[in-house]
């Protein structure tokens, strides 16, 4: 896909339908962001994309200016299917050919396109009352009550349903409910489930860990802090486990030709559960660097934009391993499956309090059961087992993490 | 501030997390974290909110108090500055 024409080594000529994830086939681009000759740099943003697992924002996975936009909004495509022509020089703006974009789309939330799109209701006919005049869920709900709204905007000589001319094939709305959508989301689960268990060998290891120190260090680090400013025990486990792979690299990375693919940086993926059913990874870039306050800061965003829409492309390409924490909900483990082109996964169970044996004497701590799931192809078990307990050992200095 | 406006201040503050709650069928003296969604992240989230619109801040410590909706309501309307946001820098 990188061209070598062009004067930046970036350069690309094409932007396609991005892959977010080994469960994805399809793709539907919701908004362009860019327009013709427009310069854009490797992670703007140029557009939305819509799957099954909601709105993400597309960055540009290299630098150009945009030719020609090839798709439509509203058009599904495969993953890799071409959405727009880059020249790598850039060119005087076409001054009197309009964006094949057309009607301009609608600024649109998420939710109020998606309560549009089940509806059958055209943005076009909507009047935006949200910040720049962007439609908000709320102008949704009032196009719904009645079936013709008296308030819409006076459009002109069209109506409002009837698309203008563009030279893009026009696109068909798909109307989904909320039970297809849920069905959706449980079919790409099931495709990245169904890939990992049926090509990777895995194997499974769990140790307990004594977090005495780690809760005891936590609840005075908090008890000290402003309530936004807190730091819940899943921050601390998930730097320990990203401190811990600097030491064990061969389960930081990817499978693929056959072969393990190392990655330097550490991309750790957070599992998250959607509302109403459904997983979804997003990265943490870098999670080994981030400082305590600023993992927590970027878990806390990335879970509230999991759930409400808005992660970028590279959050759902980017993990190098994923951790899941299933402790908030009393479980004592979780042996995960790992997820594909990925070669581990960390699972915490509930942090409880339970009888712990140690030079001979009983006593009361509060433990976790920490377990890895790793691709056979990539490690051993041995491997598998000395990360456990040095993010065990990490665990027992929870100042140093 | 009464303790309905408590009240329904604490149940927008957990509809800000927790959007499918439903308040009518609610039970408001049994623990929120059995009968909602709601992960540790989400909890924070609830309880900042709170802070936010009604200038309590529930320290760690309290949390077991604050189990139920109505326990949340006892605490904000026996610890709070009765809806005054903090001003910085007392906090």
């Amino acid at each position: 896909m990188s061209s070598p024409n062009g004067p930046s080594r970036d350069a690309v000529t094409e932007l396609r339908m991005p892959s977010l994830g080994a469960d994805m086939e399809r793709g539907t681009l919701v908004l362009w962001k860019v327009k013709p000759g427009d310069t854009i740099k490797r992670g703007d943003i140029v557009a939305e994309v819509e799957t099954e697992k909601g709105v993400f924002e597309m960055e540009a996975d290299g630098a150009g200016v945009v030719a020609e936009l090839l798709v439509a909004p509203g058009t599904r495509t495969l993953v890799g299917a071409p959405l727009a022509r880059l020249s790598a020089e850039s060119m005087p703006r076409p001054a009197a050919a309009p964006p094949p974009q057309a009607p301009a789309a609608p600024r649109a939330s998420p939710a109020a396109r998606r309560l549009a799109a089940e509806r059958g209701i055209d943005l076009a006919s909507i009047v935006g009352t949200g910040p720049d005049h962007a439609i908000v869920i709320a102008d949704v709900d009032r196009a719904i009550a009645p079936l013709r709204p008296p308030t819409a905007a006076p459009v002109p000589s069209a109506p409002p349903a009837a698309p203008a001319p563009s030279p893009l094939p026009a696109a068909p709305t798909p109307t989904t409910t909320r039970a297809d959508a849920v069905r959706a989301m449980r079919q790409a689960v099931a495709a990245a489930v169904a890939r990992s268990k049926r090509e990777i060998p895995h194997y499974y290891l769990s140790v307990d860990v004594d977090l005495e120190k780690t809760i005891v260090w936590l609840a005075e680090a908090n008890a000290k802090r402003p309530i936004a400013e807190r730091i819940v025990p899943a921050a601390l486990l998930v730097k320990s486990v990203a401190v811990a792979l600097r030491s064990h690299p061969d389960l930081n990375g990817v499978w693929a030709d056959g072969a393990l693919q190392l990655r330097d940086a550490i991309h750790v993926g957070i599992a998250v559960s959607m509302r109403g059913g459904g997983l979804i990874t997003p990265a943490i870039h870098n999670t080994d660097t981030l400082p305590l306050d600023a993992l927590m800061r970027a878990l806390s965003d990335v879970v509230r934009r999991a759930r409400s829409g808005g992660l970028r492309t590279s959050e759902m390409t980017d993990a190098t391993i994923t951790v899941s924490n299933l402790g908030d909900e009393g479980v004592t483990s979780l042996f995960g499956i790992i997820y594909p082109p990925q070669v581990a996964l960390v699972g915490f169970g509930s942090i409880a309090e339970r009888p712990w044996a140690e030079h001979g004497a009983l006593s009361v701590r509060p433990v976790v059961t920490v377990t890895l799931a790793a691709d056979h192809r990539a490690t051993d078990g041995h491997y598998g087992s000395r990360f456990l307990r040095q993010i065990g050992r990490l665990l027992q200095t929870p100042e140093m993490l | 501030m009464t303790n309905d406006e408590i009240r329904a201040a604490v149940v927008t503050a957990l509809r800000g997390v927790a959007p499918e709650v439903d308040p009518a069928t609610l039970r408001t003296d049994l623990p929120l974290r059995g009968q909602v969604d709601l992960d540790s992240i989400d909890y924070l989230n609830f309880l900042m909110a709170i802070h936010a619109a009604l200038g309590v801040d529930i320290p760690e410590a309290a949390y077991a108090q604050v189990a139920t909706l109505d326990d949340c309501v006892a605490y904000v309307a026996s610890h709070g500055p009765q809806a005054q946001p903090v001003p910085p820098g007392e906090r």
